[in-house]
This record gives C-alpha cells, sequence and structure tokens, in this order.
C-alpha cells in the first residue's frame, strides 16, 4: 500500500494502511536526524512555505528543521508580521503565494477548515499544521509513530487502551488521534470533566469517564492534553487549582495506572496544572520522544508529499486535461 | 505478415555454481588489492546488494577468519530521478554501523549500468564521513554508462543492448540463485 494523498488535511477518513505507510516511512528519517551530517538532498530546489497565523514554537520550528534536512528552502509567514495584518483574506493570500509557486505549503490557522479552503486554492501539497479545534494531523501522527515505537507489537497497537485526558471538547490533537487510534485499532477512552467532555465523543464509540483515576486505571498508554488558559474567562471550570486537583497528573494519581504505562503530552505542557513536573520528567514519560519522532514523521510527510515538485504535479493535471 | 511480437527470449549466463565461484574469486581480489582485510568494510545497496555483501563477508571471513564491518545503503533519498515517478517509493533506511571516517569502503551491488545508482550511494556514504576510498563490486556489468564510474571487482562482464532486461536471483530473495538475460 503507497500513500496516495494530494494533501494532509487530517486523519478522519485516512485508511489504516496509508497511515501505517507514513510510520513505515518515517523510521527511515529518524536516522537521519542522529547523523553529524543532517541533511539529504531529496527536497533540493523546492520551496516550502511555513504559513502561521496562530502562535507555535514546536511545530513551526519541527516543519522548519524536517524541510531542511531534506534540503528545502523555508519561507516562513507568521500572521504577526504578514499581510494578515492589514486585512488580506486567507484566498488573497493563497493566490499570492501560487504565484510564487512553492512545493508545498504548511498551514496553521485559528479557524477549523482554513487549510482546506488553501488546498482548494493552490496546485501545491497543503499540510494541516493545526486548524481550529478541528485537526492537528501530524502530531497525531507523530504520537502514533511514538506509540508504536515503544508499546507496539509487530508493529500493531490494535487493542492498546489509551487514555486521552483532559480539554477533549477544544483539541484538535484529541480529535486527529481519536481519528488514528482507532484506525489502527486501538481502545480510547476519554476523560475529563463534564463540561469538556460533552456526551457526543460516545458516537466515536469511545468510553468516557469523568474520573481521573478510573480513566487511567489499566490503560497502556495516557495522553495529557494542554488546559487552553486563554480560554479560561469561559467558565468550563471553577478555577485551575480546582482542575488541577482533579485532572492533574501527579505521582498519587499515578498509582492508579499501570507500572509500565507511557506518558504523551503534545506541548506546551502546563507543568503544575494538568501534569507535575515529577511525571513530566519522569521515567514513562515520552515527551521529549514525541519532539524527536515529530521532526522524522514531517520529513515523511514532506517526502510523500513535496518530492515531485509542482511541475510534476501541474504536467498531470495538463495531461488529464488533454486526454 | 504477422505483426506477432516474437516471446522474450531468457537465457541463463550465471547458473549457482558461477554465481558462488565470482564471489569467492572477489573475496579473494578484494583481499589481495587492500592487502588484507585492515580497515576494510562492505556495504550493500539494497536490496540485493545486501545480500552479495552478506556472501562476499561469509568469503572472506572462511578465508581470513575476519568478520568485516557491514553496512547497508537505502539510495531512495539520493536518486535524482525521484520527481518523475507516479508514487514515491518506500523508503527501507541507511544502516551504517560504524565509523566511515578514514575506512576502506567496499559497495556491492548487484548489476552495473547507468552508473546512476553508484553516484547516489556515494554521495549517501559521504554525508557519513570521509572514507579514504570506495570500492565497487557487483556481479554483473552489463555496459550503457551514463556517468564516468567504474567497478573495482565485477562478477561477470555481460554485454546487452538497452532493450534487455538483467536480473540477478538470489536464495535470499527469489529461491534461487542465477544470473538471466531477458529480451
Amino acid at each position: 500500500m503507497a500513500f496516495t494523498q494530494r494533501n494532509l488535511l487530517g486523519l478522519e477518513g485516512l485508511p489504516a494502511a496509508e497511515i501505517l505507510h507514513v510510520l513505515d516511512t518515517t523510521k527511515s528519517f529518524v536516522e537521519i536526524s542522529e547523523r553529524d551530517i543532517k541533511k539529504v538532498p531529496t527536497l533540493r530546489g523546492k520551496t516550502v512555505i511555513n504559513l502561521f497565523y496562530e502562535a507555535s514554537t514546536r511545530t513551526r520550528t519541527s516543519f522548519e528543521i524536517a524541510a531542511k534536512r531534506l534540503s528545502a528552502d523555508t519561507i516562513n509567514i507568521s500572521a504577526s508580521t504578514s499581510s494578515a495584518q492589514k486585512g488580506e483574506t486567507l484566498a488573497d493570500t493563497a493566490r499570492n503565494l501560487e504565484a510564487m509557486r512553492p512545493d508545498a505549503i504548511i498551514i496553521r490557522h485559528p479557524s477549523s477548515g482554513a487549510p482546506h479552503l488553501l488546498a482548494r486554492a493552490v496546485s501545491s501539497p497543503v499540510i494541516n499544521a493545526g486548524d481550529g479545534q478541528h485537526e492537528h494531523p501530524t502530531q497525531a501522527l507523530l504520537d502514533l509513530f511514538t506509540i508504536r515505537e515503544k508499546k507496539g507489537k509487530n508493529g500493531s497497537i490494535a487493542g492498546l487502551e489509551v487514555a486521552i485526558v483532559g480539554d477533549i471538547l477544544h483539541s484538535r490533537v484529541a480529535r486527529s488521534n481519536l481519528y488514528g487510534l482507532i484506525a489502527l485499532g486501538a481502545k480510547v477512552r476519554l476523560v475529563g470533566p463534564p463540561t469538556l467532555l460533552p456526551q457526543e465523543f460516545r458516537s466515536f464509540g469511545v468510553e468516557l469517564h469523568h474520573d481521573l483515576r478510573k480513566g487511567i486505571a489499566g490503560a497502556d498508554v495516557i495522553m495529557m492534553l494542554r488546559i487552553q488558559r486563554e480560554r479560561q474567562g469561559l467558565n468550563f471550570f471553577p478555577s485551575l487549582e480546582e482542575y488541577s486537583r482533579l485532572f492533574g497528573l501527579d505521582r498519587a494519581a499515578m498509582a492508579a495506572a499501570k507500572p509500565d504505562v507511557v506518558i504523551l503530552h503534545p506541548g506546551p505542557m502546563n507543568r503544575g496544572i494538568e501534569i507535575s513536573s515529577e511525571v513530566a520528567d519522569g521515567p514513562y514519560s515520552l515527551i521529549l520522544d514525541q519532539v524527536t519522532n515529530g521532526v522524522a514523521v514531517r520529513m515523511a510527510l514532506l517526502y510523500l508529499l513535496a518530492t515531485r515538485g509542482r511541475s510534476e504535479l501541474e504536467r498531470e493535471v495538463e495531461a488529464r486535461a488533454a486526454s | 505478415m504477422t505483426s506477432r511480437k516474437p516471446a522474450a527470449k531468457v537465457v541463463t549466463v550465471m547458473d549457482a555454481d558461477a554465481v558462488r565461484r565470482a564471489i569467492t574469486r572477489i573475496a579473494h581480489e578484494i583481499l589481495e588489492r587492500n592487502k588484507g582485510t585492515e580497515r576494510l568494510a562492505l556495504v550493500g545497496i539494497r536490496s540485493r546488494g545486501v545480500h552479495i555483501a552478506d556472501r562476499i563477508a561469509q568469503a572472506i571471513a572462511a578465508i581470513e577468519k575476519v568478520d568485516l564491518p557491514r553496512g547497508i545503503v537505502d539510495i531512495t533519498l539520493y536518486r535524482d530521478d525521484l520527481s518523475r515517478g507516479d508514487q514515491m517509493p518506500q523508503i527501507r533506511g541507511t544502516e551504517i554501523p560504524f565509523a566511515i571516517e578514514g575506512q576502506k569502503i567496499v559497495v556491492v551491488d548487484d548489476v552495473l549500468y547507468t552508473g546512476r545508482t553508484i553516484r547516489a550511494a556515494m554521495d549517501a556514504l559521504m554525508d557519513f564521513g570521509r572514507p579514504e576510498n570506495i570500492q565497487l563490486a557487483v556481479m554483473v556489468d552489463r555496459g550503457h554508462r551514463e556517468l564516468p564510474i567504474r567497478a573495482d571487482y565485477v562478477g561477470k562482464n555481460l554485454p546487452t543492448s538497452r532493450q534487455q532486461q538483467v536480473q540477478v536471483r538470489l536464495v535470499e530473495m527469489d529461491g534461487v540463485d542465477d544470473v538471466v538475460l531477458e529480451g
């Protein structure tokens, strides 16, 4: 099975075989970052644009390093320094970028669906680096890769119990992971206060828990989510202190977990709120593995999506139109 | 007149014994040229080069009682024709588990044809360090070079036309050891 997508906009509907192909391809890219010379010539002469309308350190840097290790030229555009400040619409920005003939565009945007709009406007491949409360597919792929490396049996994560804990309602990381984990056969439970974990999530066919210790008991993997403090004015829970007491993962709560459990967190962490430093820096924490694997996953995706370059894609479109 | 295409002719140009003898001879030639096994290492090009490198290593171990360092190179990321294909080729990874600096590296592949694969393999190796030199061993040299590259050790020189296909088949992958020429 190969990877047949033109873009990576989300994991919803992506067949398990294609997800596994990305994860298999990722394996070969881990080694490149361990070399003294961390560069291969695969995307030489190709241009990759990082279009970020939202703050990001990890994801933007990870994409930029991934593109550079493949020898692509990278351009970073952030909302604070772009024409969006002057009122340009995303569609107009897309048309202008398209006129500069990039070979891939990576977009993060506060509005759900923005990457889809961009993908319709440009002929280069588009990778979603997080859109609103919708999806963050590369984060989920790096999480799947990390889980598979540490907990997979013969490359399969089917049957693994994965608890996703925290602000499920607002989390694009949770949504992408739900699609990916379910596609690969993992058993998912969602854990959080009722205000951040509405009953509608039952439609995914997963267990819901409003008690942290019950939710993580017997889990092979605990995936903690960031409390989005910027939403604090919205009264989803009484106080950070109370949230931390009920849903913060600290050593006391870990007593309910399996001794060989592994812990993931997409970052940035609120130490002392959703996760204690002792747990975040502890032996079962894979948080820094996730960051390392993130570069490899993004290299794999750029290899799969951007290597052929826009000239080849345009030739194909012309050939199809002519026939 | 019928315009029926003649069925492709398949000729066995090396049988299992010939393959075995070629590997033994190449092992001796490598040892002779390098005056032993000091700072010597073998790197097979995926896929068939890896198995041929293993066999050369076994032959050298039988002669010199020395186990040579072995590596694997996947040239996919270094290819010059990546943007042409329909789908991206599967990558299976490069493994160089020894320091390449100052080593004499024998690159091993099944068929030497245009030389583009070898160019890519050399570029890949150079990204790991600066070897003392790089040598090339192949089971078959079929000609038609497009780059200034030649092999140091050759199992068989096989004159071909560009329309023909050369297949080196190995027990590990194909269940049989031989070399066939098609077309």
